[in-house]
């Protein structure tokens, strides 16, 4: 099959550009695209990418194939490939620092911005701050968020204002504080998510649902923000 | 925080609020307006004219001008802010589209009482 791979080191090259690999594969397997990375790098040792656990746990190897954001250490050939056609670049609206490595400090920083940690000035209990069971469950679909910011690099409003905007990753952890029976600082939170850009840059287009490999909805977390941040004003 | 001193209500809250609001409005006027021309396939300028000039649509179509200012404002400064990176040329366009709105209400309102 065909891999067209976006290359790029900025010691050797003027410009990115796109390579193109045939690359058969071993017994006609249904492998992974990392699969197929290690296949290429065999040819070509001097191909970068992130990669670590291997599946989908770590949040390193998210890249786009064929167009769509994804983790290629759990997306099958089957799934991306089209007309014996793969197309890799690296996530799209990250400076790229080398082939399918990007620079995720927009995107920490967002994350940073939203204070992704418990906030409880109460006297902390001798052993431990409990929840019930129902308030537990107000974190699932939100805790299980990995970072690899397939999400963020598919969403519109971020290309455009990754400075400002949160986006989809960042508001989905915003949202799992904001849920946290344990967290006290609900209000100090939605104080700094109330202004045009933060939160009210999400037009709903739900790319990042579309494209989340841990199926997980941040624009359903965005919208209880908004309803949150409704019920505080008068 | 991301501050910003040129939104329509500084306040993402308030700016989504009444972009919500007057495109209620807009759908009533336009729904309305739609449905007026329908079921009066002959109209005429008397008929027309005589619209207009009842006090109750006065203030309807005048709240839908100014409707349509509040939410072309918050939409294209979304749009310039998305778009439009230096600064010197989003103040230029956000200008003209302040402008655009503030001649069409002036506008609005003398054909409304010049009726």
């Amino acid at each position: 099959m065909l891999v067209s791979v976006y290359r790029y080191n900025p010691e050797v090259d003027d410009a990115p550009y796109m390579q193109d690999v045939h690359i058969d594969i071993p017994g006609g397997k249904d492998i992974m695209v990392l699969d197929l990375l290690q296949l290429l790098k065999e040819k070509d040792s001097t191909m970068a990418y992130r990669r670590s656990c291997r599946e989908g746990v770590c949040g390193s190897d998210g890249m786009n194939m064929n167009g769509k954001n994804g983790l290629a250490c759990i997306t099958p050939l089957s799934e991306v490939v089209e007309n014996d056609k793969l197309v890799l670049r690296p996530l799209p609206g990250l400076p790229v620092i080398r082939d399918l490595v990007v620079d995720m400090t927009q995107f920490y920083k967002q994350y940073e911005k939203i204070k992704p940690f418990l906030i409880n000035d109460t006297p902390a209990p001798a052993i431990e701050r409990l929840q019930s069971p129902e308030e537990r469950a107000e974190l699932d679909g939100l805790y299980e968020c990995i970072l690899c910011a397939c999400c963020s690099t598919s969403c519109p409003s971020f290309w455009w204002n990754p400075d400002k905007f949160v986006g989809p990753s960042g508001l989905l952890q915003a949202y799992r504080f904001l849920a946290d029976s344990r967290d006290t600082a609900t209000n100090e939170r939605l104080a700094e998510l109330d202004d045009p850009f933060s939160v009210f840059r999400c037009h709903g287009i739900m790319n990042c649902v579309n494209v989340c490999p841990k199926g997980l909805n941040p624009t359903k977390a965005i919208g209880k923000i908004r309803n949150m941040l409704i019920q505080q004003a008068t | 925080m991301v501050t910003s001193i040129t939104s329509f209500g500084r306040s993402g809250l308030y700016d989504w609020m009444m972009q919500r609001v007057t495109a209620l409005v807009l759908l009533t006027y336009t729904v309305f307006m739609i449905g007026y021309l329908l079921f009066n396939p002959d109209l005429g300028y008397e008929q027309w004219k005589e619209l207009f000039s009842g006090t109750a649509m006065r203030i309807y179509t005048l709240l839908a001008i100014l409707s349509m200012v509040a939410h072309a404002w918050i939409g294209m400064w979304s749009v310039s802010t998305d778009y439009i990176k230096a600064t010197g040329a989003r103040f230029v366009f956000q200008s003209a589209c302040g402008l655009l709105a503030f001649i069409y209400v002036v506008w609005g309102v003398q054909i409304l009482w010049g009726i």
